[in-house]
């Protein structure tokens, strides 16, 4: 971590935007991670994409679990609320504050070990319940925080940093997303803010639940030989397929690269992460070809990124409750105190 | 033989699922509309199909609740239970049976009256449909009984009418079923028997309800928007009830919109979170739950109390530990509710002892939680959360406005120039919170159960570590002023009695019970948690106080020794805990052995 204060003084040339106000207007604290942890890569991502989509930041509500990722909220948004809940419980926090306020961002970051574990429960219901939130997980495959226990998103075969192979098989959070009926399912790289930033805004801007499992290896603890998610060990086993970040109902989303390129990250200890992109054939509509290619794709160890599957057109848990437009924490009296006379019929009811 | 009114414990035993049910209200739901004060018990299995289940009802004409030994009637209409059924019956009671097949030999008592009634045989020609038959002979032993106690026919005709408006085909079929049971009665038996009942003006205006549905209601009225809950009995009807009434009550008039939130999670620990997330977010939020669920959402209580977010937690109370008796009765959660969660965590407790303390209680909990800014946990027990009650009718104060605790608008930021989440400005240990969203550059904080200092940064300073738990202490004490009060009842004796919840039924009889021994006690009926200053004056100013509950431990003794640092020596435990709901006889007699045992004067002889 750094113990450099950011300066609170702004350059005066920064960037304005469309609501006039800078970058720096949607950073956070300073951030206590390891140097070139990927998770602060994706905080700097959402902070981008809120920054140029100009949404104003103290409407945003951050909720987070517990570990390194669940840390994350403080380090972007200061402007708004956040809440560092317990592990793995982001899911049904965020479904109360979403219950309470729909007109806020919902921003959920969650870790590998927060839902493929001990949450994985609360995120396949949040998932069902179609909360309308941008539900990031910064997946690394291993518990920073307790110092590099496997997690469940970890290759079986992989081996820990003594040298331990992981003897169970990973559990893939894209795949159950869209198994169990998210409306927005991605995976990027925490590396790739040309693609990871596009989806963030696209994942804010949906409707519904938009899940995106981010790649970010952990430089402390599983960043070593004999480990799938070592920058070697992937760059070794990537398979190229195309690129499909092409979203028509998001404009904003552009990528630099185009359909059937391929793409090497570099990473901040100097390897290459090589990311493989959809190909011109994939259908990002076809929630069960996605959920088929993701899988296939599993079986050879290719790691399969970009906007996988969306549905432009879904319902949020409140359209499917059919709650009332106003916010519920702004309901007076008025409109919830039935008052004195309808429990005279009541009493009469019970007589 | 002399007749007595209003005045008997009756029992019907049954096939769990047969539809007995809505026979056995009627009955009970008769005699409260002649004015008769009733209360009623299911005792049930934890089972839907098949097993033994029991509706008992007492009727008093004194006004007696609570659950009374032996049964002065009993009507058994399951085979299997016939043994016990039959013994439970109080010499020279009745059994009203069905004698289409005799009773066994080696069953008869001499000491009980049989009263037989060909109740299948009769129905045979009637109804030709076997289902039907097996139904209706729930409305004929009813009927039987009219004839047999001297309950008015037309009131009871009159349910019949109203619970099957709109099947209209079936009303003249039970009331013919009625006819038939109490015809026989005139024709064949005794009738009316020597315990009878008449018209009485004991009711008043109160009204018959159970505490769940109560409960489910106040919290509509205490403007709760979020509930969410998962399925768990006997909590489960204050989900279902707050549902009900909302679909009704709570519908904009003008979009046909929800002005709610239900969320039936995937289990406990979500059913919290949501509640938690809700009331961050400046939404009131419920659940209900029981033991079990209190159990799994302890982690997150502590996470609330420690970042002090508002939350109300209904935990209807059943017998346990482990799953227990999932379907019986206790006051076994005390310690587990007041302590839930790690490290030092404390929550406010509500006992009420009525369906109206039920309605009251859930909106002055959504009231205590904002202000305090912190769970707070209601207890009920199944008890009084799925039996029917007599109550004091729901009534709600117009002028009476919610009190959302320390919340700060965007102006009220505007004229703020500094704001500390956790800063204690009003020396009451309360600190001023805002909801995500207000205010575009003031008044956002990050909530986190790590320590924080009192602009909510994170920091594990000892100082600020400790400032910041002694603050929540003063918080406490201030709950102390803020939650419902001790009803208390002093003067007349220098031992008295604590109790709480459900407990508070069979109270005024037992104290009847003892008077006639010497023993008269003062009460003090606990109705919150942190106790009040009156709690402490009233253990103080006795030399004795029993300290009745409905667990095995003794956990309200223990609480009250351990929070008020009361001598143990002077808390005399008296604890039923076998799961059905204590009664004044057992209440009287464990404090008359406490006398004998102890050599204790009769409070009579020490007036004088």
């Amino acid at each position: 971590m750094t113990f450099v204060a950011k300066p609170k003084a702004h350059h005066p040339k920064l960037p304005l935007n469309e609501i006039g106000l800078t970058r720096r207007d949607y950073e956070g604290s300073v951030s206590t991670l390891c140097a070139g942890c990927g998770h602060d890569s994706v905080s700097a991502a959402i902070v981008q994409a809120c920054a140029e989509l100009s949404l104003p930041p103290h409407r945003f509500a951050k909720v987070s679990g517990i570990g390194c990722s669940s840390k994350t909220p403080s380090y972007f948004l200061n402007k708004s609320h956040g809440l560092n809940s317990v592990h793995g419980r982001m899911p049904s926090v965020m479904t109360g504050s979403n219950l309470a306020n729909r007109e806020l961002y919902c921003v959920g970051v969650s870790g590998d070990g927060d839902s493929a574990s001990i949450g994985l429960g609360q995120f396949a219901h949040i998932v069902r319940r179609r909360i309308n939130m941008l539900y990031i997980v910064d997946n690394n495959g291993t518990y920073g925080l307790t110092k590099g226990q496997f997690s469940a998103t970890n290759d079986k075969g992989s081996t820990s940093k003594k040298g331990a192979p992981n003897l169970y098989e990973p559990i893939d959070l894209v795949s159950m997303a869209l198994q169990l009926g998210a409306t927005f399912v991605a995976r990027s790289f925490s590396g790739d803010k040309h693609q990871l930033v596009p989806l963030i805004k696209a994942g804010l801007r949906h409707k519904g639940m938009a899940f995106i499992d981010v790649i970010s290896p952990c430089v402390a603890f599983n960043n070593h030989k004999g480990s799938t998610k070592s920058y070697d060990h992937v760059r070794a086993h990537m398979q190229n397929v195309v690129n499909a970040d092409y979203i028509p109902h998001h404009d904003e989303i552009t990528a630099d690269y185009k359909p059937g390129s391929k793409e090497d990250i570099n990473m901040p200890d100097g390897s290459t992460l090589r990311l493989h992109k959809l190909d011109d054939q994939y259908d990002p509509h076809d929630r069960v070809g996605a959920l088929n290619y993701v899988q296939r794709s599993a079986e050879t160890g290719d790691v399969v990124t970009g906007l996988l599957y969306v549905d432009p057109k879904a319902a949020d848990c409140h359209d499917v409750m059919d709650t009332i437009q106003k916010p519920l924490n702004q309901l007076s009296e008025a409109d919830l105190c039935p008052g004195q006379n309808p429990l005279d019929s009541i009493n009469a009811g019970f007589r | 033989m002399s007749v007595s009114y209003n005045d008997f414990v009756i029992r019907f035993a049954n096939v769990n699922g047969s539809g007995s049910a809505s026979a056995n209200g009627m009955f009970a739901k008769a005699l409260f509309r002649m004015g008769i004060p009733v209360a009623t018990r299911n005792i049930f299995p934890s089972n839907i199909q098949g097993l033994p289940t029991w509706f008992e009802v007492r009727v008093s004409e004194e006004g007696y609740m609570g659950r009374r030994e032996g049964v002065d009637i009993m009507v058994p209409m399951n085979a299997e239970t016939l043994v016990e059924d039959i013994a439970s019956v109080k010499p020279g009671g009745y059994l009203v049976y069905d004698n289409s097949k005799p009773l066994p030999k080696h069953l008869r008592r001499d000491d009980i009256h049989e009263v037989g009634i060909p109740i299948a045989t009769m129905l045979l020609p009637e109804f030709s449909d076997p289902k039907q038959r097996s139904l209706f002979k729930n409305i004929t032993y009813l009927g039987a009984l009219a004839g047999l106690i001297n309950i008015e026919f037309d009131v009871i005709t009159g349910m019949v009418a109203t619970q099957y408006k709109g099947k209209d085909a079936l009303i003249a079929p039970n009331i013919r079923a009625l006819e038939i049971g109490r015809q026989y009665a005139y024709d064949y038996l005794d009738a009316p028997l020597p315990i009878q009942v008449r018209r009485s003006d004991k009711v008043g205006n109160r009204i018959m309800v159970d505490g769940n549905a109560a409960a489910g209601l106040g919290s509509i009225y205490g403007g709760a928007t979020v509930c969410a809950w998962y399925p768990i009995t006997p909590s489960t009807s204050v989900a279902e009830a707050f549902e009900q009434h909302a679909n009704r009550l709570r519908i904009d008039a003008e979009t046909g919109q929800k002005k709610f939130a239900i969320i039936q999670a995937e289990d406990e620990l979500a059913a919290i979170g949501i509640v938690i997330g809700a009331a961050w977010n400046g939404a009131r939020s419920f659940t209900a739950t029981s033991g079990p669920g209190v159990s799994l959402m302890s982690e997150f209580l502590g996470l609330a109390y420690f970042a002090e977010i508002p939350a109300v937690l209904w935990d209807i109370q059943r017998a346990g530990p482990s799953t227990g008796m999932p379907t019986r009765t206790q006051q076994s959660d005390i310690l587990s509710a007041a302590y839930a969660s790690h490290g030092d965590t404390k929550h406010p407790l509500l006992f009420p002892s009525t369906p109206k303390e039920c309605f009251d209680f859930a909106a002055d909990a959504l009231d205590l939680a904002d202000r305090l800014q912190t769970p707070v946990i209601i207890l009920s027990d199944l008890e009084l959360g799925m039996n029917d009650n007599l109550s004091e009718p729901f009534e709600w104060d117009e002028s009476r406005r919610y009190d959302r605790g320390k919340v700060l608008s965007a102006d009220d930021l505007d004229q703020l120039d500094v704001f500390g989440r956790y800063l204690d400005v009003d020396g009451d240990g309360i600190g001023y919170r805002t909801y995500p969203g207000t205010h575009p550059d003031k008044g956002a904080f990050f909530t986190r159960g790590t320590s924080r200092d009192e602009f909510a940064a994170y920091t594990e300073s000892p100082d600020a570590y400790q400032r910041n738990m002694e603050r929540l202490l003063k918080k406490w004490d201030t709950a102390k002023t803020l939650v419902p009060a001790a009803e208390i009842s002093s003067g007349k004796s220098r031992v008295g009695v604590l109790y709480y919840g459900t407990t508070a039924l069979p109270m005024p009889e037992a104290l009847d019970l003892l008077e006639p021994e010497g023993v008269i006690l003062d009460t003090c009926r606990v109705r919150a948690f942190p106790f009040g200053e009156e709690v402490t004056a009233f253990i103080d100013e006795h030399e004795l106080v029993f300290v009745v509950e409905q667990n095995r431990d003794a956990q309200m003794r223990t609480l009250l020794i351990t929070e008020g640092d009361f001598s143990p020596a002077k808390l005399v435990r008296v604890n039923y805990y076998a799961g059905l709901s204590i009664s004044a006889d057992f209440i009287q007699q464990s404090v008359l052995e406490y006398f004998q045992a102890n050599k204790l004067p009769r409070l009579t002889e020490v007036k004088s």
